[in-house]
């Protein structure tokens, strides 16, 4: 009888739960009317749409009214990032760390014509806060946009460090999200925020935006919903909803289990020769865990696992089918052939990960032996 | 000199290991890349097996040229 899979690439799409998936059927069941007319089943569809965003913004830790619903987290980064820039008037750089997403940077880059400031990390993924004050010092900086946690290393940036320099220069402080809420308790040092319910759990689809009541912005486009023109889906918003419900129900319990599982890989992956892991021991989130293997095809290693039946990530150049390797990696001086990318999802197993620990010392083994480079330690 | 032009990773870091396998303590050896994941890897080889990354510099034709020192 054939294993069953090990599925360990949950960043950005972890499995749906029973309960997400009732939620969803229940969505299409009942908020399958368009949110905006006059009628009942308008009505119904417009209750479940605000009791979504309601327990979303009770979990972020802010009013209903804040929080908006975006068609994914790459349309919330540019309505977010064009709308406050738009507001500053004036004011033309944007002033963003070394390891943000490709996909803030390009809303970045395009809002500010390429006028960006690239704050470099530590060799952990922390934001230099000398060189961050800095940059900052410059009299044009629109917005700063820094990281909650990083999707590849997992390391969890100082935010009241860096909320302290932004306010200091009266700079709007915009917080990924993405890939925190739902595992470790939302960040407090922001102005507007960005998160992503296909990562804790909800259905792809969706994105999520949260702005203080006192931060201007500007909408990009003159009529309609400024966030989700034509509507955002009813029954998708219901679904992540229930999912953030669930992981926050039990999200201590789940967390100190994803550190030990996420501990115990650290430990036994820096025993094999050759194999840098990487990301603040410590400051990090529970669930995220990233290490690359000298001399092993980064593409040859996910598409081995995956024969053996492990999903993984990488952000080798060669797996993502570009030229340029993950800008985390490079930013951060680590390896970046080679490399193997998880995030835990809640269900995963000691056993479980006792079976990865042998398969990718046995992959990469095989890999090594196969490439003709000489023998390592 | 090792020319590893063309080739892309972790073949360019493979070369570069196996030239300092047969090289003496003290030796610097260059590898000249055209892959934009060397500029990276070169650094990182050399911290993860104990060797010194040297610098780099462009070469004629856009490729860029990478030294250690083996320790």
């Amino acid at each position: 009888m054939a294993a069953a899979r090990i599925y360990l690439d949950a960043g950005g799409s972890a499995p749906l739960s029973a309960r997400t998936r009732d939620a969803l059927s229940a969505g299409f069941a009942d908020g399958w009317a368009d949110p905006g007319r006059l009628h009942a089943e308008s009505r119904r569809a417009r209750a479940l749409l605000e009791g979504a965003a309601d327990a979303i913004a009770e979990a972020i830790g802010v009013r209903m009214e804040d929080v908006h619903f975006t068609a994914s987290p790459h349309e919330a980064f540019n309505r977010v990032i064009a709308g406050i820039f738009s507001a500053r008037r004036g004011r033309e750089r944007i002033v963003v760390s070394a390891i943000e997403r490709d996909a803030l940077v390009h809303a970045a880059a395009h809002a500010s014509s390429d006028r960006l400031s690239t704050v470099p990390v530590s060799a952990a993924g922390h934001i230099g806060l000398d060189d961050l004050a800095e940059a900052m010092r410059v009299p044009d900086v629109a917005l700063l946009a820094v990281q909650h946690a990083n999707q590849e290393i997992g390391t969890v940036q100082d935010l009241a460090a860096v909320s302290a320099l932004a306010q200091r220069a009266a700079v709007p402080l915009i917080v990924d999200a993405t890939a925190s809420i739902g595992h470790v308790d939302p960040p407090a040092h922001w102005d507007a925020l960005v998160a992503h319910p296909g990562d804790w759990g909800g259905p792809a689809g969706l994105g999520v935006v949260a702005l203080r009541p006192q931060l201007r912005w500007l909408p990009a486009w003159p009529e309609g919903d400024p966030w989700a023109p034509g509507n955002v889906s009813v029954p998708l918003a219901l679904a992540a909803a229930v999912a953030l419900q669930e992981r926050l129900e039990n999200l201590h319990t789940v967390s100190r289990h994803m550190s030990d599982l996420v501990r115990r890989l650290r430990e036994q992956l820096a025993l094999v020769a050759g194999i840098d892991v990487v990301g603040d021991p410590d400051m990090r989130l529970p669930h995220v865990l990233t290490f690359s293997c000298l001399y092993a095809d980064g593409e040859a290693l996910v598409a081995e696992l995956d024969r053996r039946g492990f999903a993984v990530g990488s952000g080798s150049a060669c797996a993502t089918g570009t030229l340029e390797p993950s800008r985390v990696l490079a930013a951060i001086g680590a390896l970046t052939h080679g490399n193997v990318r998880i995030a835990l999802p809640p269900a995963a197993t000691h056993a479980e990960v006792e079976r990865f620990l042998a398969a990718v010392v046995d992959v990469v083994g095989d890999l090594r032996t196969r490439s003709g480079a000489p023998r390592l330690g | 000199m090792i020319d590893a032009r063309g080739l892309i990773c972790p073949l360019p870091i493979i070369e570069l290991a196996r030239t300092a396998a047969d090289a003496a303590r003290g030796d610097t050896v260059t590898v000249e890349c055209t892959d934009l994941a060397a500029r990276y890897d070169v650094p990182a080889w050399a911290r993860l097996t104990g060797n010194e990354f040297v610098g780099e510099s462009e070469t004629d034709g856009g490729a860029i040229a990478l030294t250690v020192r083996l320790r």
